[in-house]
């Protein structure tokens, strides 16, 4: 054999390969999972305040009652909606269950489309509570 | 680990585009990786023109018109041509397939041709497979028994032959392999789809009688844990077969054995 010369290339891999959505799926449920920290973060503030006493609490109540900060809550509540669904998902296809390609396929887009409807739902009945 | 970008000498640049076939009325137009050992140069990315008149129906087909009648340096692997020997898999419009099973009539606009994922590239279309193979070695795909070897076969159920059913039927191409994120950035330490769908298939036969250790080498945060279910293997494999369930069985005999 001739003597290679040159360092073998790696072949191209993400920037090439087809989303499906299974793939798409699992990287959004990474993404929401790291996402929760954040949001989680929040939670704690809002809490550490309301038990600093009333400055505080009106101060963090301030924020999330503010444009930006409904925002950030309409999103945190979708992240972890859309967690939710996907390490139901995921929990299911442990058992050997949901695996096959259509159904795998089917069960992913389900995921995706269950988050965005239950958010919506959510939205509603606060706005219609108040 | 996780490495998004490609290493700076693996880096795709622009390739050349090859003259259009005179005459020719209907064409379809292929986008190639190319690379040589035989040079410093990057991958690049060669534009060819493919006569549909003049060509078989499959992306093999043209792969090797274009080798025969355009540039006879454009290398790949290929032997049986109908979708049985693995020879010819490689990344077709974005997924994992063999060549020669793929018809062009199912791919829109430029057929984009890469080697299968993620793998050392030897020459153009031809990946490296050592790894893989090595770790098909390494969970020993024959059959290991205990009890003397009967005077003729060693007999099985109708019912537990069905159990091989999906699995025997794999012919190593490793295009779930090379399909699969979990493989790309943990390949070194991760058996992969292809891997452990040959070692369920072992798992399962009721003439073996190793089971207990070939689970005691899988039971390993990498081996087989790595699967995340993301699915690619199964929903590229050109023999329709499911090596994200296989996974799911082997962590559920893992489980079982335990209680």
């Amino acid at each position: 054999m001739s003597q290679v010369k040159t360092a073998r290339p790696l072949s191209p891999h993400l920037t090439i390969y087809r989303f499906r959505p299974t793939m798409a799926m699992s990287i959004l449920h990474r993404i929401t999972g790291v996402s929760l920290y954040a949001g989680t973060l929040l939670v704690a503030w809002w809490l550490v305040a309301a038990a600093s006493g009333p400055e505080a609490f009106s101060y963090a109540s301030a924020f999330f009652g503010s444009i930006i900060g409904r925002i950030v809550i309409f999103g945190y509540s979708w992240v972890l909606l859309h967690h939710l669904l996907g390490g139901l998902r995921y929990l299911l296809q442990d058992t050997g269950n949901g695996l096959q390609r259509e159904q795998s396929t089917r069960l992913a887009l389900a995921t995706a489309a269950g988050s965005i409807t239950l958010t919506a739902i959510l939205w509603i009945v606060v706005a219609l509570v108040g | 680990m996780v490495e998004l970008a490609l290493p700076k000498n693996s880096r795709i640049t622009k390739g050349k585009e090859w003259p259009r076939p005179a005459g020719a009325t209907r064409t379809r137009e292929f986008a190639i990786y190319r690379w040589s050992p035989d040079d410093d140069a990057n991958p690049r990315i060669d534009t060819f023109h493919v006569d549909l008149d003049d060509c078989g129906p499959m992306v093999l087909d043209a792969l090797l018109w274009i080798k025969n009648k355009v540039d006879a340096t454009l290398t790949l692997r290929r032997s049986c041509r109908e979708g049985i020997c693995g020879s010819c898999a490689m990344n077709i419009d974005g997924g994992n397939t063999l060549a020669c099973t793929k018809g062009m009539d199912e791919i829109n606009g430029t057929i984009k041709v890469y080697p299968l994922p993620h793998m050392p590239v030897i020459k153009d279309l031809v990946p490296d497979l050592t790894l893989p193979y090595a770790q098909l070695r390494s969970i020993e795909p024959w059959l290991q028994t205990e009890t003397p070897a009967p005077e003729k076969e060693w007999k099985q159920s109708h019912a537990d032959r069905e159990k091989l059913d999906g699995l025997y039927e794999c012919i190593l191409c490793f295009c779930c392999q090379t399909s699969c994120p979990s493989y790309w950035w943990n390949g070194e330490r991760y058996l992969g789809p292809a891997v452990l769908l040959q070692a369920y298939r072992w798992l399962i036969d009721s003439r073996d009688e190793a089971t207990g250790d070939r689970l005691d080498a899988l039971e390993d945060p990498f081996k087989l844990y790595r699967c995340h279910t993301i699915m690619n293997c199964t929903q590229t494999c050109p023999k329709g077969l499911n090596p994200a369930k296989a996974i799911a069985e082997i962590r559920k005999m893992m489980v079982e054995r335990r209680v």
